[in-house]
């Protein structure tokens, strides 16, 4: 990684400097030389190979850690079987809303009493959205509507540090439809559990 | 010679009257005056008289050297060079083909003024391209057709991979030196992409990620910046072009994070945890600030902090939504959106968090974002039936136009630096993809085909 990387810093000087920009005047050349232009002058590189990323410009960055969407790696196989079942239910809210409906406030009832059987349970409420609003606005509204949902936990008695909260706006629909069925199914609260 | 230059000087000056008459009198039919249906010509000198643009031409370039990379790089700058001159709209670009009979220039200084001139063509670019041995060499001059004269002319070295950033050069000198225009053909588009179809195991079903992406302004040599397989967006450039700010999920929540594009460093100035997330990263027009929003107090409020982390000052202060912020083009103001009202609008507030408004009126608003000087307007997308559309908010007159009108939903502007053209976000060829249009609504491009592609920031 670190030859490669000044492997590029010295083809990017090297271009750089190669890259003189030279100017003629009205009738016959009196070459002038004039900077250099703009960064983006360094290599250019090939057109991204998707299938092996490395070849992109972006393997200058450096290696990070794989994605976690659960907490614990030993344990995210069991996680991920166990969300799958969906221990805890899903609450679905009106358009452009955070307010909690009977019906939502009735499987939050029942979410709670499920975390109190579990009591090594951590939760992350995810918060998302229909795709009817914009996707910025959505990543705030989709905010609200998980921590609507982590408060009306803590309310029935759920310790605010076993829950934790993450909001997707619209990029994660349950279903990617674009009728009221789908966006229904879209705008709403999971709750995953991140750690047993 | 000299009989030709009078010959035209005298023609020049019939056909000004001519125009100047038909202004004054438009009692006068236009049909009793035979004159009028000359050919291009006519329109030509009229045209040039009365302010509409020049007549530009700009064949292939001339390959000093035959080999096939040569003569396919000659003829890649004389097509980019055309489609970047014409994307300003400043020159009225003669399309390429009505131009093949003419025989192309055997030297920079070889044009066959005659036939130009018969084609009412003003100004021509002649290009040559010669490879010095992993080199290119490329020199171009701009002629003036009526004067006979090089008005213009460069001279370049570099690799020879880079055939169209020649030609983007080229056109932003022209560009530069011809109207005094700030070009944007070296510029590049930012934006998120689920191309690669990758998906990670989600509660319910898989998820597809996105990643960030770069390309030119045209949508050429598209480049891929995050390889971390999880969910990255919100992409804004720095100042300097060689960062990139984004909202990412990489650790399980949202942070911003910020790459440096050439130098492969990441940082994540706003230090985000799971009781500390931010998004939605805006960077001061001087590069030295970030703008974001964070939920770090409870809920969704604006924030700022120097691009290092440090000095993180919170601008608002209100139980509703704060988000989405944009800066004025002297970094002094921020215009951000909130619900305060019951429903997304956008508000300006000075950066010390004094003199806040409304500047909306409408059902549903988002993702103000203010264009650069000379203008002084705020595009952002509105709800205007089952979708969005852009509009954009005159500052001096508080008049509102639109500019795009239903087709599809269009969100996420993003102006251009020198503030005639946005990028956006549209679903109307039925999924995500970026176009450009410029201020005024026309010159609509599609700019993105592979996967789909939304959330465009056009760098500095």
């Amino acid at each position: 990684m670190k030859s490669r990387l000044s492997w590029r810093i010295l083809a990017s000087v090297l271009f750089v400097s190669l890259l003189v920009i030279t100017a003629c005047g009205k009738k016959e050349a009196t070459v002038t030389p004039e900077p250099a232009p703009a960064p983006p002058a360094s290599p250019i590189q090939p057109a991204p190979n998707t299938t092996s990323p490395s070849t992109a410009i972006a393997d200058t960055v450096p290696a990070l850690p794989a994605p976690t969407p659960a907490d614990s790696s030993l344990t995210g196989h069991d996680l991920n079987e166990l969300n799958q079942s969906i221990p805890l239910a899903p609450i679905f809210f009106n358009y452009d809303s955070a307010e909690m409906t009977t019906a939502a406030q009735s499987k939050l009832a029942n979410n709670a009493e499920v975390m109190r059987n579990n009591l090594t349970w951590i939760v992350t409420i995810e918060g998302h959205c229909d795709e009817r609003g914009t996707a910025e606005y959505n990543l705030a509204l989709s905010e609200r509507r998980a921590l609507a949902a982590r408060n009306y936990l803590v309310a029935l008695g759920i310790p605010v540090n076993r829950l934790r909260t993450v909001s997707y706006g619209e990029e994660f629909p349950f279903d990617p439809g674009n009728d009221e069925a789908a966006w229904a199914q879209n705008r709403r609260a999971h709750f995953v559990v991140t750690a047993q | 010679m000299l009989n030709k230059t009078l010959l035209a000087w005298s023609l020049t000056c019939a056909i000004v009257s001519l125009a100047l008459s038909g202004g004054r009198a438009s009692q006068v039919p236009v049909s009793q005056q035979p004159e009028q249906r000359q050919p291009s010509e006519v329109s030509l000198i009229i045209g040039d008289r009365i302010g509409t643009p020049p007549r530009f031409a700009v064949p292939d370039f001339l390959a000093l050297s035959d080999d096939p990379e040569t003569i396919a790089a000659a003829q890649t700058m004389g097509e980019v060079l055309w489609n970047d001159l014409n994307f300003e709209r400043e020159f009225y670009m003669i399309p390429r083909d009505t131009y093949a009979s003419i025989p192309g220039a055997t030297s920079i200084t070889d044009v066959s003024f005659d036939l130009w001139r018969e084609l009412g063509t003003d100004g021509v670019v002649i290009g040559t391209v010669r490879r010095v041995g992993e080199l290119l060499e490329v020199q171009v001059r701009l002629w003036n057709i009526r004067g006979q004269e090089s008005v213009f002319g460069r001279e370049y070295t570099g690799s020879a991979n880079s055939t169209r950033l020649y030609a983007h050069t080229i056109a932003d000198e022209i560009h530069q030196n011809q109207r005094g225009l700030k070009g944007i053909a070296q510029t590049k588009l930012a934006f998120v992409s689920n191309r690669n179809g990758e998906s990670i195991v989600g509660p319910v079903a898989n998820r597809i990620l996105k990643e960030i992406y770069f390309s030119d302004y045209d949508g050429y040599n598209q480049q891929r910046v995050t390889v971390n397989r999880s969910l990255n967006i919100t992409p804004a450039w720095s100042a300097d072009r060689r960062a990139i700010a984004y909202t990412s999920y990489l650790r399980g929540y949202a942070d911003v994070l910020v790459s440096f594009i050439y130098e492969g460093r990441l940082a994540s100035p706003a230090d985000g945890s799971p009781d500390n997330q931010n998004w939605l990263p805006s960077w001061s027009p001087d590069g030295s600030r970030l703008a974001f929003t964070s939920n770090r107090d409870g809920n969704p409020e604006l924030y700022v902090m120097n691009a290092d982390g440090t000095d993180v000052r919170r601008l608002t202060d209100n139980p509703a939504i704060d988000t989405s912020p944009t800066w004025s083009p002297t970094g002094a103001q921020i215009a951000f959106t909130s619900d305060r009202s019951g429903r997304p609008q956008i508000y300006l507030v000075g950066v010390d968090g004094t003199g806040l408004r409304r500047i909306t009126f409408e059902s549903y608003c988002d993702r103000p974002t203010w264009s650069p000087a000379p203008f002084n307007e705020i595009a952002y997308s509105s709800k205007t039936g089952p979708g969005h559309d852009i509009k954009i908010f005159e500052l001096s007159t508080r008049e509102v136009r639109q500019i795009t009108f239903g087709i599809g939903s269009n969100e996420s502007p993003s102006y251009s630096p020198n503030g005639r053209h946005l990028a956006f976000t549209s679903n109307r060829s039925g999924e995500k993809q970026i176009y450009t249009i410029a201020r005024d609504g026309r010159n609509l491009r599609r700019i993105t085909r592979l996967g789909n592609n939304e959330m465009p920031n056009w760098s500095r």
